[in-house]
């Protein structure tokens, strides 16, 4: 099943994954202006470029831990889900200055006096270095400090995650789901024996 | 006591739809044209237009009902608004539950055409229809002991899918000083277009107060208190930094979330342009002396 399966993404070519995954932008954008996306377009358009964004996200951060526990390879397309997941921010953060604020001097106030705006900009910014670096040139120039820079991402993820449940009202669930999933992926990252119950950090420091 | 407060527009503008959508279709393209200052005079009247039955009723907050804004148009036909009964007690001569019928046969409905400005920025212009909460107190019989009014929504977690997750402390909870809810603006709404209120828009019998953000106009009410204390609200007890107890809109005083000072009206579609939000929500004649001598930057 998995070799199937593994198989099966080894022939996929990554320009399928690019193709794909930049359809709903404009997909999304057309609803919007059609009705597609309710009496509310601007604020619904933001939301969805933003959610796809934290989707890729979470699926970016997943492929190392796919490929270490399930054995699921993906790596071949990282890149992409990385490039693409800053596509959406971009998109994301186009339709927050543009359509919904619109204002400058409100943007300017709006991202220095409300955290939740601070912290999805600072993403944004974090973010920026990722993409112009995701390139074959990129990493033979910056050789092990290229692995470095992009563990960024880990820091990306939180703050995503962390930016969406600050800027509902009240607790809400889905932003919870999204923090938990980012959190959980980061924790698989650590070595295995600091997560194993067995063996109680408590009495090791002790 | 029906009909204290006039409208600032006909029934003609509100039934009107296809004039309403030619209308604006004008307007867009005198926009385009650089006309837009000619029609000065009749902006602010264009401003009032109310907007259409769809915007209505498909874009509610309802948390009952789920948080996002089309879950109370999916699943509020779950909710059961009849039989229905108010229960009024605390500072009133004749305390009881006053079934719905009854009350309606008391009251005379009239419509109010009015802002509606939520506390997330966007707004509408809504044609409720109702009856002054003036006159439901006095079927009442308030006593002189009392100082405020608080209000409670249905919590009927079988018909309420949204109220599974703890987002509020359920039931929901608002309240209004005394003169605030005597205030012959301060509405109890039973329909909107001149139909029965859809389960969305808060049926039966729901508060509005259009001078304050929409979350004080409380839906479903089936319990309202008379008493001496400042009573708690739900979303000042979530989060008393971002949610007074008063919540007048006021364009000066910023929201730690949202910029307060403008405001996009629901309806003008992908392209729509921030309009600037007015002081007490376009009502400051009618109630900014209730606030005389108050900081409404201390009292939010």
């Amino acid at each position: 099943m998995r070799d199937r399966l593994n198989q099966l993404l080894r022939r996929l070519p990554t320009w399928v994954v690019y193709g794909l995954g930049l359809l709903p932008a404009p997909w999304l954008f057309y609803q919007g202006l059609t009705g597609g996306l309710g009496v509310e377009p601007i604020k619904a358009l933001e939301h969805e470029y933003g959610e796809l964004a934290l989707q890729l996200l979470v699926l970016g951060l997943a492929i190392t831990p796919l490929r270490k526990y399930l054995r699921v390879n993906l790596l071949k397309f990282r890149r992409a889900v990385g490039l693409l997941c800053f596509s959406y921010v971009s998109c994301h953060l186009l339709v927050w200055l543009l359509l919904d604020v619109q204002l400058p001097e409100q943007i300017v106030a709006d991202i220095i006096k409300r955290p939740y705006i601070t912290i999805g900009m600072a993403g944004f910014l974090l973010l920026l270095p990722l993409a112009l670096t995701s390139n074959n040139w990129s990493i033979r120039r910056l050789g092990p400090s290229w692995r470095k820079l992009h563990r960024a991402s880990y820091v990306i993820g939180v703050l995503g995650a962390v930016h969406f449940v600050m800027l509902v009202k009240g607790l809400q669930l889905e932003p919870l789901i999204y923090l938990a999933l980012i959190v959980g992926l980061l924790l698989l990252r650590l070595p295995v024996r600091r997560i194993r119950p067995t063996s109680s950090p408590r009495r090791q420091r002790a | 006591m029906a009909y204290r407060w006039t409208n600032d527009l006909t029934h003609d503008d509100v039934t009107s739809q296809s004039a309403f959508l030619n209308r604006r279709q004008i307007m867009a393209g005198m926009a385009g044209l650089g006309l837009g200052a000619m029609a000065g005079g009749a902006q602010a009247q264009e401003a009032l237009q109310p907007n259409s039955w769809d915007e209505v009723t498909s874009y509610n907050n309802f948390y009952e009902f789920g948080t996002g804004k089309d879950d109370p148009a999916d699943n509020a036909h779950l909710l059961t608004t009849s039989p229905w009964s108010v229960t009024i007690d605390g500072l009133v001569d004749r305390p009881g539950a006053y079934d719905f019928k009854d009350i309606l046969s008391e009251m005379t409905i009239e419509e109010r055409i009015y802002r509606f400005r939520c506390v997330e920025a966007w707004s509408m212009v809504v044609p409720w229809n109702g009856f002054e909460l003036a006159d439901l107190l006095a079927m009442a019989g308030v006593q002189d002991s009392a100082k405020y009014v608080a209000f409670e929504t249905l919590y009927r977690p079988d018909e309420m899918p949204g109220t599974a997750y703890r987002v509020l402390d359920w039931p929901y909870r608002e309240g209004l000083r005394l003169d605030e809810a005597m205030n012959p603006l301060t509405l109890m709404a039973t329909g909107i277009f001149g139909k029965d209120l859809p389960n969305q828009n808060g049926a039966p019998l729901r508060l509005v107060v259009p001078w304050k953000y929409g979350f004080k106009s409380i839906k479903s009410i089936v319990r309202i208190t008379l008493s001496d204390q400042q009573p708690p609200t739900s979303w000042n007890m979530s989060n008393s930094r971002e949610y007074g107890f008063y919540s007048n809109v006021n364009p000066q005083v910023s929201h730690p979330r949202w910029s307060q000072s403008s405001e996009r009206r629901i309806g003008g579609g992908l392209f729509s342009k921030r309009q600037p939000t007015l002081m007490f929500n376009g009502y400051e004649g009618e109630v900014a002396s209730m606030y005389d001598g108050m900081d409404l930057a201390e009292f939010i």
